[in-house]
Order: C-alpha cells, then sequence, then structure tokens
C-alpha cells in the first residue's frame, strides 16, 4: 500500500466573510493577499512536506489551483522541485497537472523530466482538466478542455518516449521540432496518475490506460461505483483491476485527544470548505462540461459528493445572511463525520474508521488529507500521530487485506480470470455494515 | 525569345500601397506568388502576356509592398485582395496561385468564388495532406528550401537564372521579409487552414484546374488529390519527374495545361 | 558590486563529433541523452550552486534553452525553485526567461512569484526574447517575438503590480480574470535585470526601463559602446548611468597551476564552444530580426567576433573533414585567451587580468562562467578558488573602484551633473593591453 500525505497550500488569512458573501473562494480580490504572510505559509507546508518524507510516508501529494486563496499551489512544479531536493525518499504525486490551461505542454514535459531527474526518479505525475475555475484563470477555452487534454497528454508523452526530433500537428498543438534534451529518468516515463472526482468519463478513460484512478474524497457509494465502471472497462481491455488501479484520499484529524482533533476537523470547513461553494459560473464554463454531464447537472449545481451539500441562497442581502450560510456550513460537520467523509479522533480512535473506508474501497493508494486554518503546531502534532501511529497501523491493514500498490502490481497486469468477468475489487458489503 | 515589357506599378488598397507587376495584353490574369516572394519574369509569363494582361500583386510585407500590420492569417490576405479586385473592378477574373499563393487563392474562392472566372491551383499549400507532410521551410535557409523544392537545382537554367550564383544581400532581405511575412500568416497550424476540406465545397462551380509535380517534395501530392477530390468539377493534371516548381522544372507542359485551361 | 557564479548546465555525455557534424548544438537528436547521466550531472551543477552560496557569492545566475545538449536547464524555473529551498543567502538571479515562448506568461508570474516567496525575496528575474532555436523549439510564432516580449513583459509585471481581478487583451494576450493569488515577496516587484548580446534594441529597452543591462561574455570594445549607448539614452531620459546598470559575464578558469586552468579553459572549446555554431536557418528564424539586424546579417552568419569564424561554411562530408575541422577549432584556442574572452590561471595571476575587465568596464554587476566538459573535482576546485580567493579581492576592488551595484544604488536614481549624461567605463584603457583588442 502506498501511503500519502496532502494538504491544500491554502492561504488562511483572509476574512471568512470575504468568501462567504460571495459564496467563493475563487474571485476573491487579491487585495487581500499579504505576501509576508504567504511567503511564511507555503514555506510551512514545505516544511510539513519534508517532514512527511522524514516520518516515512511513501509519497506526498501536490495539486494545483490558480487565483484563489484555496490553493497556492499555482504552479505546483515549482514545489515539486523544492521537494525534488529537499525530501529524500518519498514519491511526489502531482495530481495533477491541469494540462490544458499551460499553453505550452511540450515545457511542461521538460519541467517535469527535470523534476524527474533531480528527485532520482521519484516523480508521479498526473493530469487533470482542471477546475471549470482554471480555464477562466488561464484563458483556456473550456469548450476545448477535453480535447487539449488528449493532446497535450499524447504529446507529452510523445516527448518523453519518441526520439527526436519529430513533429508534432495535431488540432490544437502544432510542434515541428520536438526533440528534448532533459527527459524522465524514469523509463519508458514515469508512472502516471489519475485524480477525480466521479467523472466517469475519466474513470473509463484511466481504465482504458491503465492509469490508477484516485477519488478525491468523494462519498463511498459512489465512488464504489466507480469503481466497478473501471473494473468493467478494464475487462474490456482485457485485463482484471486490482486495488493497483484505485486511490483515495481522506481528510482526517489526528490530535492527542478527541476535542481537540474534532476542533481541528471544524477548520475543515473554512470559508465553507473544499469546493462546497460552486458558482456555476466558474465551475462551469461554457463547453467544459459533457453533453451527458450538463445533464445531470441540469437540476443541481453544486456537488452533491462532497462533504457538505448546497446549502447556500442565491442571493445574500445582508451580514445576517452570512451568519446564516456560516451556521449552515458548520452545522454540516456533525453528518460529514457520521459519513466518514470527516474522520477524528486520537490515533486510537481513527484507526478503526480508517479501517472500515480501507475494507469498503480497498484502495492501493491512500491520501491523509489535512486541511483549515489550524495553528502551526497542531498541524505539526496531526502529522506526526498520523505518521508515528497511524500510517504503521494502516499499512498493517493495507498488508492484511492484501491492498497492493502500482509499485507492487503494475495497473493493468492483473489476468482476468477464464471466464472473462471481472471481479469487484471494493465491497458494497462492507459499506452496508457502516 | 525576348522578354515582355512588364513594370510596377502602385494601387492603393485601404492603407497600404500594393506593388503590382503587370505586363502583356488582354484580359486580366491575376497571379498570387508564393511564400518566398516574386521569384521574377519566367518563360511561361512571357507566352501567357501575349493574350493576358499578367497582374502580380506583391504581398504585402514581402519586401516591396509594406507590412500592413493586421494581416494575421490567410482570410486577413484574402480579404485585402478582395478589396482589391473590388476596387480595381477585374471580378471576375482568372487566377494562379502558387504554393502559398495557390492556398490564398482557395481561401479566396471559399469566401466568394465569383470574383474568380478560372482558377488554377500550382502545388498549393492550404490543406494539410492526408498523406506525408508540408516541408517546414522554417528549419532551413530560404535558399535551402528552394534547392529542396525541385527535383534538380543544379541542371536546371531556368532554376539557376532565378535562384543561382552568390546569394546577394538584397536577395537575402528579400527572402528574410517574405519568410517574415509567411511566419506571421502561416507559422501555426503550419501552411493550411483547418476548416479547408470542409469549405472547399462553396467552391462548386468555378472552373479549377490543379496543377501539380508527381514528386514535389514541399506539399506532398495527396494535398493536391484532395483538393481535386473536394472541389466539384475540377481538373488534376501532374507531371512526371517533377517537383515543386512545374514552371520552372516543366515548362512546356506547365503551359500547355495552362493555355488549354484558360483558352 | 554584486559577484555571481555561472555555468551552463551543459549535458557533456554527448559524443562531441555529433556536434561537429551538424555543426551546433541545437538539433542533436535526443537519442543521445542518457537520463542516468543527466540527471547526476545536473544534480552536480546544483550541489555547485548550493556550494557556492556556502562560499559567500553575492548570487547565482541561471539561463535557459530548450533542445539542446548545452543546457539542461530547459526550465530554469525549476533549478531555481530548488535553489529557493536549498541555499541561503545568494540571490538567484534567471537571466533570462524567454518569455516570447512560455504561451502562458500569467503561469509564468505565479511561478516566479512562488520562488520569490520561498526564497524569502531572493529572486531577481530577466527577460530575454529567447535565441532563435528556442523559437523552433517551442514554436513560438518568431514574426511576432518582439510583440510577445514586449506585451507579455508589461501583463508579468501588471500581474505582480495591479490589483486584482483585472482583465487584459493585448494583440496576443487575452485574459479576463487576472487575480493571481500568489505574488512576489519583494513590494513593488523583484528588482529585474536583462541579460544581452549586443544588441541595440534590448539595450535602449534597458535604459528606458532603468533595468540594469548584462553583457554575456562580449567583447569589451562593442560592451563599451553599449554600455554608453544605454548611459546616453539614460542622460535623455533624465539620470546618469553607474556600475549598478551594468554587469559583465566573463569566463574564468581557475587552478592551483597555471598549466592545469589553460587545461581547463580549453574544454570551453568542446563542442564547437559557446554559439560558436550558429546554423543560420536555426539563428534566425522568419521575422525574428530587425529588419536593421536583418541588414547587419546580410553578409554574415555567425558571430564574427569569435576565433576560428568561418572556418567552415557547410557540415563535414567526411570524418576526415570532420576530425580536420575540429583540430582546427581546438587550434585558435590561443586566440580565445589573448581576447580575452576567457581568463585563466591561478587566482594570484587571474585577479589582475579581473582588474582590468573591471577598470575598463566598471560594472556593477560581474559573473564568473565556467563551462566545459571538465572533470567535477577540477570543476569544484575552481570554484573553491574563486569563492575563497577570488571572490574577496573582487568585493575589494569593487570597494575600491566604487563599482556600486543595484541594490546599493538604484538603477536610475543617479542624478546627472549640470543635466548632461558623463560617459561610462575606460574605453582609454582598452589600448594598453591586448585584451579586448
Amino acid at each position: 500500500m502506498h501511503i500519502m500525505w496532502f494538504t491544500e497550500r491554502a492561504y488562511h488569512y483572509l476574512p471568512e466573510e470575504e468568501v462567504l458573501k460571495r459564496r467563493s473562494f475563487f474571485g476573491v480580490p487579491n487585495t487581500f493577499f499579504d505576501a509576508q504572510k504567504g511567503s511564511q505559509l507555503l514555506n510551512q507546508y514545505l516544511d510539513e512536506k519534508i517532514y512527511s518524507d522524514e516520518l516515512g510516508f511513501d509519497g506526498v501529494m501536490l495539486n494545483e489551483h490558480h487565483g484563489t486563496p484555496f490553493c497556492m499551489g499555482a504552479v505546483m512544479d515549482v514545489e515539486a522541485a523544492v521537494l525534488a531536493r529537499a525530501t529524500k525518499r518519498v514519491r511526489i504525486v502531482l495530481l495533477g497537472n491541469p494540462i490544458p490551461t499551460v499553453a505550452n505542454p511540450l515545457r511542461l514535459a521538460e519541467e517535469l523530466a527535470m523534476i524527474d531527474m533531480i528527485s532520482g526518479g521519484r516523480l508521479v505525475p498526473g493530469w487533470v482538466r482542471g477546475a471549470g475555475s482554471e480555464q477562466l484563470a488561464n484563458n483556456a477555452n473550456p469548450a476545448y478542455n477535453r480535447e487539449y487534454f488528449d493532446e497535450a497528454h499524447d504529446l507529452i508523452l510523445a516527448a518523453w518516449t519518441r526520439p527526436g526530433p519529430f513533429r508534432w500537428e495535431s488540432k490544437h498543438f502544432h510542434f515541428r521540432f520536438v526533440n528534448p534534451w532533459v527527459l524522465p529518468l524514469q523509463k519508458p516515463h514515469p508512472p502516471i496518475w489519475i485524480p477525480g472526482l466521479i467523472s466517469p468519463e475519466t474513470v473509463k478513460w484511466c481504465a482504458a490506460h491503465k492509469y490508477p484512478y484516485v477519488a478525491l474524497a468523494t462519498m463511498l457509494k459512489p465512488t464504489l461505483e466507480m469503481w466497478d465502471l473501471y473494473t468493467a472497462e478494464a475487462a474490456v481491455h482485457g485485463y482484471q483491476a486490482g486495488p493497483e488501479n484505485f486511490g483515495y484520499l481522506q481528510p482526517i484529524f489526528v490530535h492527542e485527544t478527541e476535542e481537540k482533533a474534532d476542533e481541528l476537523g471544524k477548520n475543515f470547513l473554512f470559508g465553507g470548505g473544499f469546493a462546497n461553494f460552486a458558482r456555476p459560473e466558474w465551475m462551469f464554463p461554457p463547453g467544459y462540461n459533457s453533453k451527458e454531464a450538463t445533464r445531470r447537472l441540469a437540476s443541481l449545481y453544486a456537488n452533491p459528493n462532497l462533504p457538505g451539500k448546497t446549502l447556500v441562497p442565491q442571493h445574500l442581502h445582508s451580514m445576517n445572511d452570512i451568519a446564516a450560510i456560516k451556521k449552515a456550513v458548520y452545522d454540516n460537520y456533525e453528518s460529514s463525520k457520521e459519513s466518514l467523509q470527516i474522520i477524528t479522533g486520537t490515533p486510537k480512535s481513527v484507526i478503526p474508521k480508517l479501517r472500515k473506508v480501507l475494507e469498503v474501497l480497498r484502495p492501493g493508494i491512500f491520501s491523509f488529507w489535512l486541511d483549515g486554518p489550524s495553528p502551526r503546531e497542531d498541524r505539526l502534532t496531526c502529522l506526526k500521530l498520523l505518521g508515528t501511529e497511524v500510517l504503521p497501523a494502516v499499512r498493517e491493514i493495507g498488508k492484511e487485506l492484501g491492498l497492493a500498490d502500482p509499485f507492487q502490481i503494475a495497473p493493468g497486469s492483473r489476468p482476468l480470470a477464464a471466464s472473462g468477468r471481472p471481479e469487484r475489487v471494493g465491497s458494497p458489503e462492507a459499506l452496508a455494515a457502516i | 525569345m525576348a522578354e515582355t515589357s512588364h513594370k510596377e506599378e502602385t494601387f492603393r488598397v485601404g492603407e497600404t500601397e500594393l506593388r503590382v507587376i503587370k505586363g502583356g495584353q488582354g484580359k486580366p490574369l491575376l497571379v498570387f506568388h508564393g511564400e518566398l516572394g516574386f521569384p521574377g519574369w519566367l518563360q511561361w509569363l512571357d507566352v501567357l502576356a501575349r493574350k493576358r494582361t499578367i497582374w502580380i500583386p506583391l504581398h504585402p510585407g514581402f519586401g516591396k509592398t509594406p507590412m500592413a500590420s493586421w494581416i494575421m492569417n490567410m482570410r486577413d490576405l484574402g480579404a485585402f485582395y478582395a478589396r482589391f479586385i473590388r476596387e480595381q473592378k477585374l471580378a471576375p477574373v482568372d487566377v494562379i496561385g502558387f504554393s502559398l499563393g495557390g492556398w490564398l487563392a482557395a481561401e479566396m474562392a471559399i469566401a466568394n468564388s465569383a470574383q474568380f472566372s478560372k482558377m488554377v491551383l500550382v502545388g498549393a499549400t492550404g490543406l494539410r495532406p492526408p498523406s506525408g507532410e508540408i516541408m517546414d521551410m522554417f528549419t532551413r535557409t530560404a535558399r535551402g528550401y528552394l534547392n529542396a523544392s525541385v527535383i534538380d537545382s543544379r541542371n536546371n537554367p531556368e532554376f539557376a537564372k532565378l535562384f543561382g550564383g552568390e546569394q546577394t544581400p538584397e536577395q537575402f532581405e528579400a527572402w528574410e521579409d517574405a519568410r517574415a511575412e509567411t511566419a506571421r500568416i502561416a507559422w501555426a497550424p503550419y501552411m493550411y487552414t483547418q476548416s479547408m476540406p470542409e469549405l472547399l465545397a462553396n467552391v462548386a462551380g468555378l472552373p479549377t484546374l490543379i496543377l501539380w509535380g508527381k514528386q514535389d517534395p514541399v506539399v506532398p501530392l495527396s494535398a493536391g488529390e484532395l483538393y481535386h477530390q473536394k472541389i466539384a468539377g475540377s481538373k488534376l493534371v501532374t507531371f512526371d519527374n517533377c517537383g515543386h516548381m512545374p514552371e520552372v522544372e516543366k515548362p512546356a507542359d506547365f503551359i500547355k495545361a495552362i493555355e488549354s485551361f484558360l483558352g | 558590486m554584486h559577484v555571481m557564479f555561472f555555468t551552463e548546465r551543459a549535458y557533456h555525455a554527448v559524443p562531441e563529433d555529433e556536434v561537429f557534424k551538424i555543426r551546433s548544438f541545437f538539433g542533436v537528436p535526443n537519442k543521445f541523452f542518457d537520463a542516468q547521466k543527466g540527471a547526476q550531472l545536473l544534480n552536480e551543477y546544483i550541489d555547485e550552486k548550493i556550494m557556492c552560496d556556502e562560499l559567500g557569492f553575492d548570487g547565482l545566475m541561471l539561463n535557459e534553452h530548450h533542445g539542446t545538449p548545452f543546457c539542461m536547464g530547459a526550465v530554469m524555473d525549476v533549478e531555481a525553485a530548488v535553489l529557493a529551498r536549498a541555499t541561503k543567502r545568494a540571490k538567484i538571479v534567471l537571466l533570462g526567461n524567454p518569455i516570447p515562448t512560455v504561451a502562458n506568461p500569467l503561469r509564468l508570474a505565479e511561478e516566479l512569484a512562488m520562488i520569490d516567496m520561498i526564497s524569502g525575496g531572493r529572486l531577481v528575474p530577466g527577460w530575454v526574447r529567447g535565441a532563435g532555436s528556442e523559437q523552433l523549439a517551442n514554436n513560438a510564432n518568431p514574426a511576432y517575438n518582439r510583440e510577445y516580449f514586449d506585451e507579455a513583459h508589461d501583463l508579468i509585471l501588471a500581474a505582480w503590480t495591479r490589483p486584482g481581478p483585472f482583465r487584459w487583451e493585448g494583440k496576443h494576450f487575452h485574459y479576463r480574470f487576472v487575480n493571481p493569488w500568489v505574488l512576489p515577496l519583494q513590494k513593488p516587484h523583484p528588482p529585474i535585470w536583462i541579460p544581452g548580446l549586443i544588441s541595440p534594441e534590448t539595450v535602449k529597452w534597458c535604459a528606458h526601463h532603468r533595468y540594469p543591462y548584462v553583457a554575456l561574455a562580449t567583447l569589451l570594445k562593442p560592451t563599451l559602446e553599449m554600455f554608453n549607448m544605454y548611459a546616453k539614452i539614460a542622460g535623455d531620459l533624465g539620470y546618469q548611468a553607474g556600475p549598478e546598470n551594468f554587469g559583465y559575464l566573463q569566463p574564468v578558469f581557475c587552478a592551483d597551476t597555471e598549466e592545469k586552468a589553460e587545461e581547463l579553459g580549453k574544454n570551453f572549446l568542446f563542442g564547437g564552444g559557446f554559439s560558436h555554431f550558429a546554423r543560420p536557418e536555426w539563428m534566425f528564424p522568419p521575422g525574428y530580426n530587425s529588419k536593421e539586424a536583418t541588414r547587419r546579417l546580410a553578409s554574415q552568419a555567425a558571430n564574427p567576433n569569435l576565433p576560428g569564424h568561418g572556418l567552415l561554411d557547410h557540415d563535414p562530408e567526411n570524418d576526415a573533414e570532420l576530425q580536420a575541422l575540429k583540430k582546427a577549432l581546438y587550434g585558435t584556442y590561443p586566440e580565445w585567451l589573448r581576447q580575452s574572452q576567457m581568463i585563466t590561471g591561478t587566482p594570484k595571476t587571474i585577479v589582475p587580468k579581473l582588474r582590468h575587465v573591471l577598470e575598463v568596464l566598471r560594472p556593477g554587476i560581474f559573473s564568473f562562467w565556467l563551462d566545459g566538459p571538465a572533470p567535477l573535482k577540477d570543476r569544484r576546485r575552481c570554484v573553491e578558488l574563486l569563492g575563497k580567493e577570488v571572490l574577496p579581492a573582487m568585493h575589494e576592488i569593487g570597494k575600491e573602484l566604487g563599482l556600486t551595484d543595484p541594490f546599493q544604488v538604484k538603477p536610475g536614481s543617479r542624478q546627472l551633473s549640470n543635466g548632461k549624461a558623463e560617459p561610462v567605463g575606460r574605453p582609454d584603457l582598452i589600448a594598453e593591453s591586448t585584451l579586448g583588442a
């Protein structure tokens, strides 16, 4: 089992009201950004990642968002570069680079090749289409998002594996002299993992490419459904999916006492929490979604799979409204814990909860997720307890449950049963028992 | 054979002073030069100039006609010439386009095929070849590109007349101007319009002759065949043992094909 | 005086003959790249930079090239990010980011902001148009190179300083929601320096923006001409240029003995040396040059200032010709040394040579340049000697000559005396020596 640690690198020093009144992190004017404080925080997050390496985590996971205080990793490859040198053993897992927005995918291929070289071959790149707002922040035409994604993916892989110089002329990307003189250390190319928020298109695409699919803290039931979809698609491509094909990101808050852990977890809901506020005009720019997805969305705006529900009135008139929203956000905390969307507690109390999640999903890749504007010392305590007490336990559980990771079993290498019928990877029975 | 007299005239098109080489007598024949500019008065022009008034506009930015910075793609250039044709009351006019000039003619025919009476495309760029690719002029010197354009650059008197000898500073500058303007228009996608296969249906009804060197190393014959297939009623004539410049490499056959088409 | 260390991060394991065969580093097929060797080298270069920080250099200078074994810094910001955290004091000086080739300049603004934040405000970004070959490698239309450059520059500065969200609609770059949530730590923005190879257009542009101009190992005489062109324009704009407006990059090879240093220096000519082989179709893509520059180039393709220019005007047709070319090129080494393109010696002998360069050019920014496939221990010894013995001497000379750097005197803040610009540098001293003749 491959166990990672993740945090968005949020800029916490902004008035929560600024987020609540806009019903969005994206779009808060950057006049609220203080570079001194941001700088100190960004380095603190790097310290945490370096500490994770020392604690024995298998991977440190990064992501990227533009133009939002929710994540200062606007170009996460900068952080990946720092970690390539400042850490010794961990995999640097990028989930993922928003390839439709970079405009020059060849430069990205070079960037990642250098990071793989500097890290001694510890890079795990991943790709995303980018949230809707990333398209706006980078002015990347969302109507061509999927096409950019496919072409950029193919170009990057070609740049890494096809001898140069060669010519690349696709619908959107045109290069007539591809011959990079930096190439990844890992051959034929670094392992690729793909994060997702329950988009069936992405799940099928992953299965076709034999790329592990990492579900980002989505509800257990629909996550399992995606596993089944992946597994069925894998069978079409002639292989049996296993734990090595799946990953899961889990918000978790650990401290020395239940109370303190609970307090920490509550911070996760700062500003409405992760993607709670999804202004449709920013989440769903024109043409970003497939027809199918648009139909799914037609009746609801926010993502129902994420912690928190659509609880935001369309119009805000006063500070009373903001107070009401805030109350609704934080009232939702208890139910999120019950459904294990958020896990809090002491090492002793969280391990059985984690076991449940692992029994249900049986993922080969697992990441802890800590976020929210908690004091530095509390974050470090959480990280330390995770590393020293929870991590070894989870590793044991992984071994016991046979949760092979992609470094133990190459994803896609498992043969199908003679019947040709795939076996389910997760366990709905275990879910029913929760 | 003595050269037909020809001279340069200036026409105002909007803000631009367009330089045009004019010669001969009779009904106008518009000639669009290719990506390295107008190479010089050739044998085939002498022959045609006996019956036709040849108009060879020198594209904006290619040296003589000043650059028009608003022209950034082939549609812009086509619209510029549409205005020129309208203001000079040339329409409907016969047109011959070479290489990039062929792309220009095709693009204009798509927008308004009524501005032409007959169209000749010679080794035209503008379409992505179904097989092979358009030779990248931008990773070669101008001279390197020219030498690679024809089957035999060393033993061709017309070619030698145009491009032989030491490169002069004037020639270098003219080529650099031409390359720069071509880059402004045709850098990416390189030398073609992605929607061309669909839009060529608009050209139906315009008598079109497509001339191609069978061994064209710049624009593969497959592109000529696609033009032929997409322009209903068009005629494709190919030349054996011939590269990208049939007017230089196979002048007799070239003249014959054009004369019989134009009548 | 701000003293830096620079090296291209060359992939030395490339077979030298492959470079000679096509008379160019750019374009050598990347099948000759071994990632194991490359990774080891790239980390050695990073080690070297960290060592420089510890030795007390004021700055670590990086540059960027794409698709060439001459420089593995294809995205130098990756190295800058590493150094932001792995070094403690030195400025991280990027000369420069090829902004016309990045396609998304806003992402670059964010990238650099993060590096400035992580480094604690030690970033000095710089911009270049990018060599001709960078345009090909990135498929950036060279005919719009200058326009991309100007627009990207303005956009990056706006992203760093103008409160968001705002709309940016230029000729080439279109953004309708600029509101980055990472911004540079240095306010209003990090200092900007510009490197150059004697392009008058660039020099003029720098003077207008009051950006220090760093001449990249160009010959002393034309370099001084450029400095004075800068000073004259500065005068017209109402300020006196001083040492803080100028920088110079100097190849220096230092060892314990003269012989060893000379041997080290000879490596600099590997593969024909720095931009020796300039295939015109790759150096001068269409529209990359101004009309003026094109006219200057009409009669010459490669840099005529370099010894051995014109040794061969076509690709070697056979191995004998190739070997002869190689021999002839290495045969020009004494000329290189004479022309002060490079300085070799022990700390004791190179300090006076460096003093001469400083006296002539009077730059406030100076960078040592070490390159060539020398053995690791020789490189390390060179860096050590430069840091421990030459660097302190340079600081002393700088103080003595009043060579203020941009952190001591703000570029563009010096008053004109009597409303007239004083010339800079000492052209009269050039003749006194064979250096730079």
